[in-house]
């Protein structure tokens, strides 16, 4: 049975699933809760000034759905913790004393002035709390009034304040990034020169998810209004992983350890985390979807795949994948795939083909020999995986290697070696060989 | 004495046996049955519906919240969408060709999901469909069923004239009179017809008969096109001894009463009864008779399961509803004297030629009432036309539903293709009208 126990920054927690700072987290009772569930940690919602912000007492979130409702997306507009600092630090205090082996790590936002870092990082620190991550990625409300995503879009501005709580804090300080900007490289290599000792990403992203279609307003609204809201959810994982590969392939910030977050929802969206080079995750919109129990399959799930894998803990695991990402430049253009369809799992549904048809290489057929019959024709076939994907059975259309002898679709030998753009004829900028 | 009586049931169990047999879908679960659609290409689906639903389509339109589009959808194409939702064996039809059954035996359930879609426009008759603009011409339908009725409607949407010679007091046809009555509650049938009669332009002609009131060459006189959509009105007989005694009826006429009837717990039904026959009008008169009280109800079919015209999910909604169904029998004599006390039937099997011979092995099963369910033909010389190409009693026509007589069409149940479906007469009558303005515009 593989060791889930997971060690992040020298915090240690029974397993890496951390609930992220957000609604779950926003007082002891909910905090309880998970850890009773079997949670490995919490980072805190985020802590902010006295006096306390306050927040819409109206919606404050919204979701997109797949089918039978299933939340495929999420939206909100809450701000940070509308307590008093004193009720939340005395809860974090007890909950750390009740739940000594769960890691607990508080969230926090101040205003860009050094002494008002200095003032508070201390009395979080007195808590007993194991870590601080700085809330750089809020990107509603509070981005509004210069905290949050403000300060996340500007390297400089998240360095500095990265400086003020390293100054002030003696426990580790991890960064949280948000994706509201074009490059999340350089916000990384702030982070890492400001001191941080890790960082976790992605905050969520700016969204409206809709408008009321009766009154032709912003929906959801407060009062007929509406404002811009963080997105998140299954939907946003891609946009996460990638952006976690991205730091963790590039020499300048591939030594910053990453917890990773954004739109895992079971064990194996863990595990693309993992793989793509975050020590451990945080978990929010599917807990808020779900409940803490879902906690159950994440711990499982990850635990028989690793034994699977003949992994005995998820460090064995971390980044396993990164060196598989690389620029388009470095593709091998010279490597070929054609779908093939299972005609024993095909229910005949004709979407591969339609779509295709409508939308690709016109390579997949409707009927052979007058019966309804989907099979791809290889000369056209230029293995784009689109019928792969929207075919509605699971295993029915892979992707075949053409390893060696001619492509039917370009008549020509499939070269053995490999070649990229980078050195092919058509591209102008081609290193000569 | 024969047991036969009325209030055999309480009030009570003859309206929970006479609701609806298949509840509408809710909300949530027309969502959740609408998410199940795959979107195929060409659909199956679509294929297999007599008049070419885009079933996908409405399907998508349900998920969207587009429930007026997606009854537009159905309803461009068939009319009695709505009926056709309630009695198509769409077990046989869409929902066989459903790909979920390949994927997982379980088709989406396009006959509950149609009617999610059109229930809500026909019951608040919101208007979909609009008169085309006045051609002038004048169209004469007999029959105002589901293929006289279709056809007026689609002439109407073209610019015709329609008048409609229904020999009925009610207009319907098998719709009104001839479903079994748990599948089109709250008189569904005559809210269908007010519906496509509300495009206008359709003039309804009640207790006309053809033969007897007017003849086909008078109407091809005075219109400019002749339409036959009439039903088969004479059920074929037997051909026993005792078949005339008191206690043998017809299965169509005791479904007709039993329709028409305000309160069903006063239709008298036998203790025992048996039903001769192995089509839909069969089960309809066994189940229904099984849901007014009857104690024992026997049907028997000369034939096996595979050859029964109702379909699988009949025969068990026959049997799950108490009717004992009697494979590989004939009847040989109704028993009486003076009121039929039980039938003499005989075993039967198929010889090399396919043939039905009896074996001699026999034996009586006990009755108050004798149903006859054996079929139904035209009326001996209702159509009072020499030149009329007919085949095995049932008239001849082209892929346009195109007679052999000039200006005249015909579909539903009097022509050689009909099927005995809803959804098929439908069709005729629509390809019929669209003919019919090919002529009349030529």
């Amino acid at each position: 049975m593989a060791d889930l126990a997971s060690t992040f920054l020298g915090i240690q927690s029974p397993n890496p699933f951390w609930l992220a700072s957000a609604p779950p987290t926003d007082k002891a009772y909910n905090v309880n809760r998970a850890f009773e569930a079997g949670w490995g940690g919490a980072v805190w919602k985020t802590l902010g000034e006295d006096p306390h912000i306050v927040n819409v007492s109206g919606p404050r979130y919204s979701a997109i759905y797949g089918n039978d409702r299933r939340v495929i997306g999420f939206n909100n507009i809450e701000l940070i913790t509308d307590r008093p600092l004193k009720t939340n630090l005395d809860e974090i205090r007890q909950i750390k004393r009740d739940w000594p082996d769960r890691a607990v790590v508080v969230s926090v936002m101040f205003p860009m002035n050094k002494e008002t870092w200095a003032k508070y990082v201390p009395m979080i620190e007195d808590t007993g709390a194991d870590g601080l991550e700085l809330n750089f990625g809020c990107p509603h409300g509070m981005s509004e009034r210069g905290m949050g995503a403000a300060v996340g879009q500007v390297p400089e501005y998240l360095q500095m304040a990265t400086e003020w709580a390293k100054d002030a804090a003696n426990i580790p300080v991890i960064v949280k990034l948000t994706p509201n900007i074009a490059n999340i490289l350089p916000p990384a290599k702030a982070a890492k020169d400001g001191g941080a000792d890790g960082v976790s990403l992605i905050n969520t992203i700016n969204s409206i998810m809709r408008v009321n279609y009766d009154t032709l307003t912003m929906y959801p609204s407060t009062d007929g209004m509406g404002t811009h809201g963080g997105y998140c959810g299954e939907a946003v994982k891609p946009i996460a992983l990638n952006m976690v590969a991205e730091i963790a392939r590039t020499a300048e910030t591939s030594d910053i350890p990453i917890s990773g977050i954004g739109g895992i929802t079971d064990w194996r969206d863990a595990v693309d985390f993992f793989a793509l080079g975050a020590s451990n995750v945080q978990i929010c919109t599917a807990a808020m979807v779900y409940g803490f129990k879902i906690i159950d399959d994440l711990t499982d799930g990850l635990s028989t795949f690793l034994d699977d894998k003949g992994m005995t803990s998820v460090a064995e695991l971390v980044g396993r994948a990164v060196p598989s990402v690389t620029d388009w430049q470095h593709l091998n253009l010279n490597y070929v795939e054609k779908a093939v369809i299972d005609q024993e799992l095909c229910i005949k549904c004709g979407r591969c083909h339609v779509v295709c048809e409508d939308t690709s290489h016109q390579a997949i057929t409707q009927s052979v020999n007058g019966e309804r019959y989907f099979e791809v024709i290889d000369e056209e076939c230029v293995g784009c995986n689109l019928c792969v994907s929207v075919c509605p059975v699971d295993g029915c259309i892979s992707m075949r290697h053409l390893a060696d002898g001619v492509d039917p679709r370009t008549g020509q030998d499939i070269p053995t070696e490999k070649a990229n753009w980078t050195m092919h004829p058509n591209n102008p900028m081609r290193k000569q060989p | 004495m024969p047991d036969i009586r009325a209030n055999r049931l309480s009030r009570e169990d003859i309206d929970s046996n006479f609701g609806d047999l298949h509840p509408p879908l809710s909300r949530p679960e027309a969502l959740i049955e609408a998410d199940r659609c795959y979107f195929c290409y060409d659909a199956p689906c679509t294929t297999a519906c007599p008049t070419g639903i885009d079933i996908p389509a409405f399907i998508q339109k349900i998920r969207s919240n587009n429930i007026r589009g997606s009854a537009h959808t159905i309803l461009r194409e068939n009319i009695m969408g709505g009926m056709c939702a309630r009695v198509c064996p769409t077990e046989v039809l869409c929902e066989e060709a459903c790909v979920r059954n390949t994927h997982e035996d379980k088709p989406v359930e396009i006959g509950l999901l149609q009617r999610y879609a059109t229930d809500p426009v026909l019951t608040d008759g919101t208007k979909l469909f609009a008169r085309g603009e006045a051609t002038g011409k004048k169209v004469a339908i007999v029959g105002g069923g589901p293929a006289g009725l279709s056809c007026a409607h689609r002439l109407s949407m073209l610019g015709h004239d329609v008048v409609v010679f229904n020999r009925d007091a009610k207009t319907g046809g098998l719709n009104e009179y001839g479903i079994a009555a748990y599948k089109t509650v709250d008189d569904f049938a005559q809210k269908e017809v007010a519906y496509i009669l509300s495009i206008g332009g359709i003039e309804i002609r009640n207790g006309i008969a053809l033969g007897a009131d007017v003849s086909i060459s008078q109407l091809n006189d005075d219109f400019d096109a002749v339409f036959l959509g009439l039903g088969l009105a004479d059920v074929n007989s037997l051909g026993i001894d005792g078949e005339d005694m008191a206690g043998v009826e017809n299965a169509i006429d005791y479904i007709a009463e039993l329709r028409q009837a305000d309160d069903k717990a006063v239709l008298p039904v036998g203790r025992n009864v048996i039903v001769i026959g192995g089509g839909m009008t069969a089960i309809d008169v066994a189940v229904q008779s099984k849901r007014l009280g009857a104690e024992r109800v026997d049907l028997v079919y000369r034939r096996g399961p595979a050859e029964m015209g109702a379909s699988k999910f009949e025969q068990e909604l026959a049997q799950t509803n108490g009717v004992s169904i009697h494979h590989h029998a004939q009847p040989l004599q109704v028993q009486g004297p003076n009121h039929v006390t039980g039938v003499l039937f005989e075993k039967t099997v198929m010889d090399e030629k396919g043939d039905l011979c009896g074996i001699g092995d026999t034996f009586t099963i006990p009755a108050d009432i004798v149903f006859k369910a054996i079929g139904q033909r035209l009326k001996d010389d209702v159509i009072g036309e020499e030149s009329m190409q007919m085949q095995r009693g049932k008239i001849v026509v082209d892929e346009n539903q195109a007679t052999s007589i000039g200006g005249i069409w015909a579909g539903g149940d009097c022509v050689v293709n009909g099927d005995d479906l809803t959804v098929s007469a439908v069709q005729h009558g629509k390809l019929a009208a669209i003919a019919i303005d090919h002529h009349l515009r030529a």
